[in-house]
């Protein structure tokens, strides 16, 4: 807590009307995941997360989460170029379009998911027929529900990226002759990159932590597609303890990612 | 710096707290209208949405300001819920051992009385597009069950027992509602839900009944729960259930006696 100590003698102190809804904000934020610290079944912690299904449960989390961020790179990034970088009619649309899957509720993103490419799915009745491709209760699925819910963060962080880089180094790298292809690849990615990563972790982060979508797109069974989030919730329906203990893995997971990430890119990138 | 924050942050946490308390207090008199009305809360099994709908109605008719909200999820989240402290008058659950939990916790007012029963059927889509009929032939096929940890699911293991079944669902749900609307979809060739269930769902599915000698009979419970905001409402709940009219609207529904 060193709350005074980043305004320098221009600039003054940190007002109080600043710190303190901050100070609010962080306790109501941190307050809750401290209750599981504190609730969590200590003496028993070993015995609780012993069941394989825990150590199941969350490799494959890791597994798709993993590919579920790629995913989102792979064709986020493309996307949010497109937004920040073209003009085209219907842009404002498109944008909409894009943050619409975080106002659904994650359940009925998976219902839709259903309709959209399910057995009998607009789509997904196609895919079937044709391909013999069957999108419902497989670890697929999982990795489709999670990049439906993870990739409006990656686009809106990374096209805010792409727009707060100066263009004028796109014009002078297109000056120099280098094609809109080789500027992206060599100016606005590695301009944008602590954008593009700090995207990519937030993604990834709301992809570990989906649920909703999940059960209802890709169902529940252990290994094929029982992640972490749907192993605490069915912990929930008869052992709180069992519930806490697999929380705070996932919590501990996740900060450790997080950790990680923040040193070894964060750090370096913006340095 | 430091001293006046820590000396301070307290004092405003303490004032959001209580202005969030102060507009919940408004919100709730607000929702159940006039000043005068009071508000019945039901957990009640996600396989009584129908039935205790119906009651719902016949209730809030019966006692005028009375608004009944009922709040449906599996069994066992409902009583987990309860000894968690959140605020219900009435528990109703699709089995004993759920029921079994609030009163481990001590948090039932009376014994619990059983007020219907249900069995299990197996549903698939319409056209049964795996030419399902018995429950011999789920095997192969995509079909999905409630997971163990729920009731509908450990029934549904029992009579896979019962029936000497042993091939494996694509897919153990969180509750009985979620295997009826993968089967409702198209998503999944079958399903084993309650009898109940299956006829709420009508022509959106086939239903194939399952044998009386290795299906098993669910008892369904209900309590009043103990400190409950509205006990004589409570009561009153409960008569009404199994009152005639009540136990007609479930028999109705396909539940069998208790």
């Amino acid at each position: 807590m060193t709350v005074g100590q980043t305004s320098g003698p221009t600039r003054g102190r940190a007002p109080l009307g600043l710190t303190l809804p901050a100070g609010v904000a962080l306790t109501f934020l941190v307050l809750p995941v401290i209750a599981v610290v504190v609730r969590a079944p200590w003496a028993s912690l070993v015995d609780e997360l012993s069941s394989g299904e825990a150590r199941v449960a969350l490799r494959l989390s890791l597994v798709t989460t993993s590919i579920s961020t790629l995913a989102c790179l792979t064709f986020g990034v493309p996307l949010a170029w497109l937004l920040a970088r073209t003009a085209f009619r219907g842009r404002s649309l498109v944008r909409a379009l894009v943050t619409l899957p975080l106002v659904l509720p994650p359940v009925v993103g998976g219902v839709a998911l259903l309709l959209a490419l399910g057995r009998r799915g607009i789509v997904g009745q196609y895919l079937l027929a044709w391909f013999g491709l069957s999108f419902p209760f497989t670890t697929t699925a999982v990795v489709l529900a999670q990049t439906f819910v993870a990739l409006p963060f990656l686009v809106i962080s990374v096209e805010g990226a792409f727009r707060a880089s100066d263009e004028r180094y796109d014009d002078a790298a297109a000056t120099l002759g280098a094609s809109r292809w080789l500027t992206f690849s060599r100016v606005t990615v590695p301009l944008a990159l602590p954008g593009i990563v700090s995207g990519a972790v937030l993604s990834w982060a709301r992809a570990l932590g989906e649920f909703g979508a999940t059960i209802t797109f890709a169902g529940n069974f252990p290994g094929t597609t029982r992640t972490m989030p749907t192993e605490v919730y069915l912990a929930l329906q008869s052992n709180i303890d069992a519930a806490i203990a697999l929380s705070l893995v996932l919590i501990v997971v996740s900060l450790v990612v997080l950790a990680l990430l923040r040193e070894r890119w964060l750090s370096g990138v913006s340095a | 710096m430091m001293a006046r924050l820590r000396r301070t942050a307290p004092c405003v946490l303490v004032a959001t707290t209580l202005l969030a308390a102060a507009g919940c207090g408004g919100g709730s008199n607000e929702s159940s209208g006039a000043g005068s009305s009071t508000t019945l809360t039901v957990f009640a099994a996600s396989s009584l949405t129908g039935t205790f709908g119906e009651l719902e109605k016949t209730f809030e008719a019966d006692h005028p300001g009375v608004n009944v909200q009922v709040s449906l999820d599996s069994s066992t989240a409902l009583a987990t819920q309860i000894t968690q402290g959140a605020p219900a008058d009435v528990l109703a659950t699709a089995d004993q051992s759920s029921m079994q939990i609030i009163v481990d916790d001590g948090d039932n007012a009376a014994k619990p009385v059983s007020f219907a029963s249900n069995t299990m059927a197996i549903v698939t889509p319409p056209d049964n597009p795996a030419g399902i009929k018995t429950l011999d032939d789920l095997d192969g096929t995509d079909f999905v069950l409630c997971d163990p940890s729920v009731p509908c699911g450990s029934v549904a293991a029992e009579i896979f027992k019962n029936a000497g079944v042993t091939a494996k669902p694509v897919s153990l749900e969180d509750k009985v509602t979620a295997v009826l609307s993968k089967v409702t979809l198209g998503e999944a060739d079958a399903g084993l839900v309650y009898v109940s269930d299956a006829q709420a769902a009508g022509d959106q599915v086939m239903t194939i009944d399952i044998p009386t000698d290795v299906n098993v009979v669910t008892p369904y419970y209900i309590a009043a729960v103990k400190d409950a905001p509205g006990p004589a409402l409570a009561g009153d709940w409960i008569d009404l259930v199994n009152s005639q009219a009540g136990q007609q609207v479930l028999n109705q529904a396909g539940f069998g006696p208790p």
